[in-house]
């Protein structure tokens, strides 16, 4: 009977789905200006080549702003929520007992992990520093960033870390991201007429700098989402390590 | 609609099934990374790169790591009790 019930419902669900893509319009030919209008309107008048990161941080910055600050309180969220359970004198004695057993990894993968290290911190600020000309930006070279410092962690250099209390740095990086896309927004005011409003020079198109606050914001945003993601996967390693340390 | 278009939609039909089928959350979550990263190919070749390369960064890096540090300290709590 919940067989019957449940393929009855699957294949009304499969009926449903065909009837709603034979009504889409065809593959490259969107039905609204906006999607063709866009290109053009973005390199002549905002002078960057990647349309999808002018939208977000031109056009529709005030929306990107919101994302931003939902993405800061989620990281200060879960943080605030995690080490509530903890006690800091802990997780010092987790650290150090998952640095002892770290010695126990294969060499091969330590090497491995140290290489790419470099790598990747260079292809995360590449993409966030090109977000106004190619594929990319400020969120995604923010997350290839965080893969980064989470490389270090692999690698099992944290020991070199301990000394500068990378947790410290992260939680700066994080706030003054966020900080500075406010003060740019509020620049617009100041500067421009409304909030948001891009009060920069446009450069030239297809240079590094071009776009006015576009690239400014999207350098914002990377250090942002670095800093929060780092932050977010470093609190779910704390509550790791913590069991590691109970169940030795 | 070429037969690139109809491969990386097939392989997303595939993965997204199989991710489903997998039952232990372990096996789970590296079988929905090769559904992530089909997905990142499948907006790819539909003329979406920005799009694509947010997915890459989201399904094989946020996800997967978050989840496994979650399934670990969960695996924990079960073996207190």
């Amino acid at each position: 009977m919940r067989r019957a019930l449940g393929l009855a419902g699957l294949v009304a669900l499969a009926a449903l789905a065909v009837w709603a893509v034979t009504g889409l319009p065809s593959f490259g030919h969107p039905r609204g200006p906006y999607a063709t209008d866009s290109v053009p309107a973005m390199v002549q008048e905002r002078h960057v080549s990647n349309t999808v990161v002018g939208i977000t941080f031109d056009l529709r910055g005030i929306d990107t702003l919101g994302e931003e600050l939902i993405l800061f309180s989620a990281a200060l969220g879960s943080t605030l929520l995690l080490r509530a359970q903890r006690r800091e004198g802990r997780v010092e004695e987790a650290a150090q007992r998952a640095d002892e057993q770290r010695t126990r990894m294969p060499p091969s993968l330590r090497a491995a992990g140290a290489y790419l290290v470099g790598p990747a911190l260079m292809l995360a600020v590449y993409v966030i520093a090109h977000g106004n000309l190619t594929p990319g930006g400020g969120f995604q070279g923010g997350v290839i960033g965080a893969a980064a410092l989470l490389l270090v962690y692999a690698a099992g250099q944290m020991v070199a870390l301990e000394h500068v209390r990378p947790v410290a740095l992260v939680e700066l990086a994080e706030a003054v991201g966020a900080a500075a896309f406010v003060l740019v927004a509020i620049g617009g005011m100041v500067f421009a007429t409304v909030a948001m409003a891009n009060f920069l020079g446009f450069g030239t198109t297809g240079s590094l700098l071009s776009g006015g606050t576009i690239p400014v914001l999207n350098a914002a945003v990377g250090v942002e989402v670095t800093g929060a993601v780092t932050l977010i996967i470093t609190e779910f390693l704390d509550q790791a390590l913590l069991r590691e340390a109970r169940s030795a | 609609m070429t037969a690139l278009h109809v491969v990386a939609l097939a392989v997303v039909a595939l993965t997204g099934t199989a991710t489903v089928l997998v039952r232990d959350p372990a096996r789970q979550l590296v079988v929905a990374g090769f559904f992530g990263l089909a997905l990142a190919v499948l907006f790819f070749v539909f003329g979406a790169p920005d799009v694509a390369l947010s997915q890459i960064a989201v399904a094989t890096v946020a996800v997967p790591v978050m989840a496994l540090l979650t399934l670990a300290r969960m695996a924990d709590r079960e073996n207190d009790e």
